[in-house]
């Protein structure tokens, strides 16, 4: 079976990260479970036509930073506990939030105008949801 | 028996007008190899030195734990080599080479054979003869890959080939590394190819390894750091940095040993960095062949 990943060459970002990605948003729409066991490391390589060394390290990034777990000689599986969906939206968000940042210290943005332009979007995103209904 | 499948120390080679010199590889098993380098530059001299067809004039080759090329014999039944000069019998067809391999090979697996013919789109009735240089290259790589070697040495499996070949021929490098006791050593023009499946990469120009580590630290320590000066100040010289160009008062750093304090540097410098970018493994390969020409430490 394969993983349904695809992996974009013209994506500007290094392979370990679109890995890192991908498995973080099948985790994130619940169709890899807290707990389930993800392809091992030498699978998904084969699968996605890269190397070992560049899913290991997608591997060893998403453990670090506690989304799986890997059990020697088990294989890994999705980190269970802590409610790892919701973590990588937060995780998601922070990220975001901090090119936002850079890119207004680069414009010389203050940060009390950054506030502002924060509050209109998150208005403009909630007149926009109520627009739909 | 130690746990690399091929181990090169210090090995050198003469010739008129082309000296291989202090040759040093290790490959793991488990690991694919990218070799990289211009025409010219060794690598096929280098993968024959390993499969014994060229004798080395000085340093220790070991392939599977054999010393090459004194046991060679010996370490053939489990090396596959392909190269594009290889010598088929043009006479014959390829269901006669596979008959072949099959008799001399207990390895062979002819399912595997079956399948792998389907892939790369080769009729077994025809004749080496007839066949075009790109299904020429396919059907020596179904020779060796469907033996199932434990190392596979492979002389520019790709070049020459269409799209679709070549991709397949990637899909069946990368299918090989499930089993992690076997290994993969290649050459290859195409970066993109090198940096999509190796593991290792070595880069070699002139008879001699100018650099050699696991992907993702080649991948890691090269950055190009986009800055801007105040004024006309000479970007200031930090340890890392091996170029800059510049024009009016934007410049563009390039290092090989690049981390995050790079960037803090120059802005303690009172210089604006604009952006931070990661380079391909081809302008990482360009730069290191072109710095290390004009003599500077890469």
């Amino acid at each position: 079976m394969g993983s349904g990943f695809v992996l974009s060459q013209a994506d500007g970002r290094p392979m370990y990260l679109q890995i890192i990605e991908q498995i973080k948003r099948r985790i994130a729409v619940g169709d890899w479970k807290a707990g389930e066991l993800i392809p091992s490391i030498r699978q998904l390589a084969a699968d996605l036509q890269v190397s070992v060394i560049t899913v290991k390290r997608a591997y060893l990034e998403l453990e670090r930073e506690g989304v799986i777990a890997t059990h020697h000689g088990k294989g890994s599986v999705v980190a269970t506990g802590a409610d790892v969906a919701s973590r990588i939206y937060e995780q998601e968000l922070a990220k975001h939030l901090e090119q936002a940042a850079r890119v207004a210290s680069l414009l010389g943005v203050s940060p009390r105008e950054m506030q502002s332009r924060l509050r209109q979007a998150t208005e403009r995103l909630a007149d926009a949801v109520k627009d739909k209904t | 028996m130690n746990d690399v499948a091929v181990q090169l120390d210090g090995v050198g080679k003469d010739y008129r007008f082309f000296s291989l010199s202090d040759i040093r590889l290790e490959l793991p098993y488990g690991h694919i190899m990218g070799f990289i380098g211009p025409n010219g530059a060794g690598k096929s001299t280098t993968l024959r030195i390993l499969m014994g067809l060229v004798h080395q004039d000085r340093g220790d080759v070991r392939v599977l734990g054999h010393p090459m090329p004194a046991a060679q014999v010996a370490a053939k039944w489990d090396v596959g080599f392909a190269s594009e000069d290889m010598r088929l019998y043009d006479g014959s067809t390829l269901d006669w080479h596979m008959r072949f391999s099959r008799s001399i090979y207990p390895s062979w697996d002819q399912p595997y054979a079956q399948t792998l013919l389907k892939r790369f789109d080769l009729r077994p009735e025809q004749r080496m003869k007839g066949m075009s240089h790109g299904q020429r290259v396919k059907a020596t790589l179904l020779l060796v890959l469907a033996r199932r070697p434990r190392l596979l040495v492979l002389d520019e499996p790709t070049t020459g080939l269409d799209p679709v070949a070549r991709h397949e021929v990637l899909r069946e490098l990368t299918a090989v590394m499930q089993d992690d006791r076997r290994s993969v050593l290649f050459s290859s023009h195409n970066t993109q190819d090198v940096e999509q499946i190796s593991d290792q990469i070595t880069f070699i120009d002139r008879g001699r390894i100018i650099d050699c580590r696991d992907k993702e630290s080649f991948l890691d320590r090269w950055r190009r750091i986009r800055v801007e000066l105040p004024g006309d100040l000479a970007v200031p010289a930090l340890p890392g940095i091996i170029g800059v160009t510049r024009t009016g008062r934007l410049a563009v750093a390039t290092t090989n040993a690049f981390d995050a304090s790079l960037a803090r540097a120059y802005e303690a410098a009172g210089i604006r960095v604009h952006a931070v970018e990661a380079m391909t493994l081809e302008e990482i390969f360009v730069t290191n062949v072109q710095y290390s020409r004009e003599g500077v430490a890469v």
